[in-house]
């Protein structure tokens, strides 16, 4: 019970709180805004300089109202707004009239969510063992050699990396595709070979993901490990004749661990971003590609649904590091 | 301060080499009060052309001289920098202190808060707000805007030095003396605090270059101002790439790498010349 309370509660507050400021953003910004979508549309339709009936005008304005959630006070809209986010539905795409937003999302989540799955763990896991052995063995050439790149690496964003991994592999030495997500024209059948066609796309977003992504953990493992090295267990371990692979790491990659899979929930929503980012450089067919089309037509309700999705996606993410931390920390599960 | 950073430029290396970037593009920003070209004009010289004599890193296929350009790109970048990193600063060094000195609930409810920034997925949320005020994103808006969202992280920072800070001997001391709380923060922690200030800023711009980066390659700001980001968005855009014209996309680029490490390096190294262990170790070098 004492678990519950001073764990496991503030854990799921804080997942409540994150949510609702950021569907509140998302509600507020929008109605903040100097025009007014309604009547700039009406100006439109007027520009085109066929007479409309000044009823049919009011009629349009009502359904465009209804369109864009503008109807009644803002205390309704936003009960409305709310009431429309749990049904899961964020209304029709503007520029794809009249496929509802839900469906385009539907199609391009699994491409994002198996690439940033993938990548995350895979930086997560590369980092974290090469920061931990640079750490411990810090005098030695190559754990120099190493920090030196990943120095470079970390600070660039993804944006940048991606544009240079670009550049370089399907540019200058065309190894592989300049973007997309499969070969034109191919169709979707379970085949070895488009598997390795995907991963063939895939390659280079990935690889720019796990280029920083391990850059960013490998610095703090490494700083983290070598303050660890100074600790008296660590001297006693080696005193004691314990093998280096040995304390690397069972003592001190393993206490190390901890603050990185807190580091990993807290940084869930920036890597993320990178990975929007990154896919819209690659043309890949992900949400963040899908994002980057609602931005260039326009498509003002594509735009707000992605938007919710992705801080749903991210806090529930966090909530589930939350929700694992104490399988790896002990002295949480038996407090 | 002063002896501060001698000290940094003699015993670090990542300080010197960030220094010294950070000297040459603070050189090159004011190079661009002398520029011989208006960069929002376009054709003001003949398209195209590689890097030559009369046009160092040769010129755009608007018809505009690339190391012109760039000055007035790196001026913007880092006016628009400053800009932000001052709004997020005062919101995270209020925050910071206010939750790490008074604690209890106050400090439980605005952290909760807090995380929550931390948490959210900016770039969604700015992509959206700038779509809906797109046109209006100039220098000093989109400023206004970064710094309105990028304090959370460093709250937290600064929140946890306060706390260490709080629970040290003379905090009593001057507590017990009558000193007002006011006059505690200002006087006895603000000192402790503007390195970890400075590294945080540093930390902060270069978040902030690297989101109108992003944000200007969606076409999201004032695509007519020349920042580091609207000269990637042009050149990208104009395909140089595979029309030949490196020199035009590789320029910013390479000034934007150049920038985000030496910003890193400079952070990194002022953090560490925080921490008491290393300051240590610096002493011994020094001695022999």
């Amino acid at each position: 019970m004492l678990f519950f309370k001073s764990y496991l509660l503030p854990r799921i507050i804080q997942y409540i709180v994150v949510i609702l400021i950021g569907t509140t953003v998302v509600f507020v910004v929008p109605r903040l805004m100097p025009t007014d979508p309604v009547q700039k549309t009406l100006e439109l339709v007027a520009l085109q300089g066929t007479y409309i009936d000044p009823e049919a005008v009011e009629k349009l304005r009502e359904t465009l109202k209804e369109l864009y959630g503008l109807k009644g006070t803002l205390f309704e809209q936003y009960i409305a707004f709310w009431k429309r986010l749990f049904k899961g539905d964020f209304g029709p795409s503007f520029a794809q009239f009249p496929t509802p937003v839900m469906d385009l999302i539907r199609i391009s989540l699994p491409w994002t969510t198996v690439l940033l799955l993938l990548t995350t763990t895979l930086s997560w896991v590369i980092g974290n063992i090469l920061g931990g052995l640079a750490g411990y063995f810090s005098n030695q050439r190559w754990a120099r050699v190493l920090e030196g790149v990943a120095m470079v690496i970390r600070p660039v964003p993804y944006y940048i990396v991606a544009l240079g991994l670009l550049i370089i592999f399907a540019f200058a030495f065309p190894i592989f595709p300049v973007g997309g997500g499969l070969s034109v024209g191919r169709e979707l059948h379970l085949t070895l070979d488009l598997l390795l066609d995907i991963v063939r796309h895939a390659f280079l977003p990935a690889l720019s993901l796990v280029l920083v992504g391990s850059s960013v953990w490998f610095m703090t493992m490494r700083l983290l490990v070598s303050n660890i090295v100074r600790e008296d267990y660590v001297l006693y371990a080696q005193v004691g004749g314990i093998s280096d692979r040995e304390i690397v790491f069972r003592y001190t990659i393993r206490n190390a661990l901890l603050p990185q899979i807190t580091g990993l929930a807290l940084s869930l929503g920036q890597i993320f971003s990178g990975a929007l980012i990154t896919e819209q450089v690659f043309a890949y067919p992900g949400l963040g590609t899908l994002l980057y089309n609602s931005v260039s037509r326009g498509d003002y309700n594509l735009l707000m649904g992605i938007t919710l999705l992705s801080i749903i996606g991210i806090a529930t993410g966090v909530l589930i590091i939350d929700l694992i931390y104490p399988l790896f920390d002990p002295r949480i599960r038996y407090r | 301060m002063f002896s501060a950073i001698k000290d940094l430029l003699k015993y670090d290396k990542r300080f010197t080499f960030g220094f010294s970037v950070m000297t040459l593009m603070i050189f090159l920003a004011i190079l661009s009060f002398f520029s011989p070209y208006d960069p929002k004009v376009w054709n003001v010289v003949p398209r195209d052309m590689p890097p030559s004599l009369k046009h160092l890193l040769g010129t755009t296929s608007m018809g505009q001289d690339v190391f012109w350009l760039a000055t007035y790109a790196i001026r913007n970048s880092l006016l628009l920098s400053v800009i932000a990193v001052i709004i997020s600063r005062v919101i995270a060094i209020l925050l910071g202190l206010i939750t790490g000195y008074k604690g209890g609930f106050l400090d439980r409810f605005l952290m909760t808060i807090n995380d929550s920034f931390v948490i959210l997925p900016l770039l969604p949320i700015l992509i959206l707000i700038a779509s809906v005020i797109k046109g209006a994103l100039n220098i000093n808006n989109l400023g206004i805007l970064l710094g309105i969202f990028g304090w959370a992280w460093d709250a937290r920072v600064l929140r946890s030095q306060i706390l260490s800070l709080r629970e040290r001997e003379f905090t009593y001391t001057a507590k017990l003396s009558g000193m007002k709380t006011l006059s505690i923060i200002i006087k006895e922690y603000l000192p402790f605090i503007i390195p970890l200030i400075m590294a945080t800023a540093m930390n902060n711009m270069l978040w902030v270059i690297g989101m109108e980066v992003t944000l200007a390659i969606l076409g999201l700001s004032s695509l007519e101002i020349p920042t580091l980001g609207t000269m990637i968005h042009w050149s990208v855009n104009s395909q140089s790439l595979l029309l030949g014209i490196w020199w035009w996309i590789l320029t910013p680029v390479f000034i934007c790498i150049l920038l985000f490490i030496s910003l890193y390096m400079l952070s990194v190294s002022i953090s560490e010349f925080l921490d008491p262990r290393t300051r240590l170790q610096r002493i011994e070098v020094m001695k022999g």
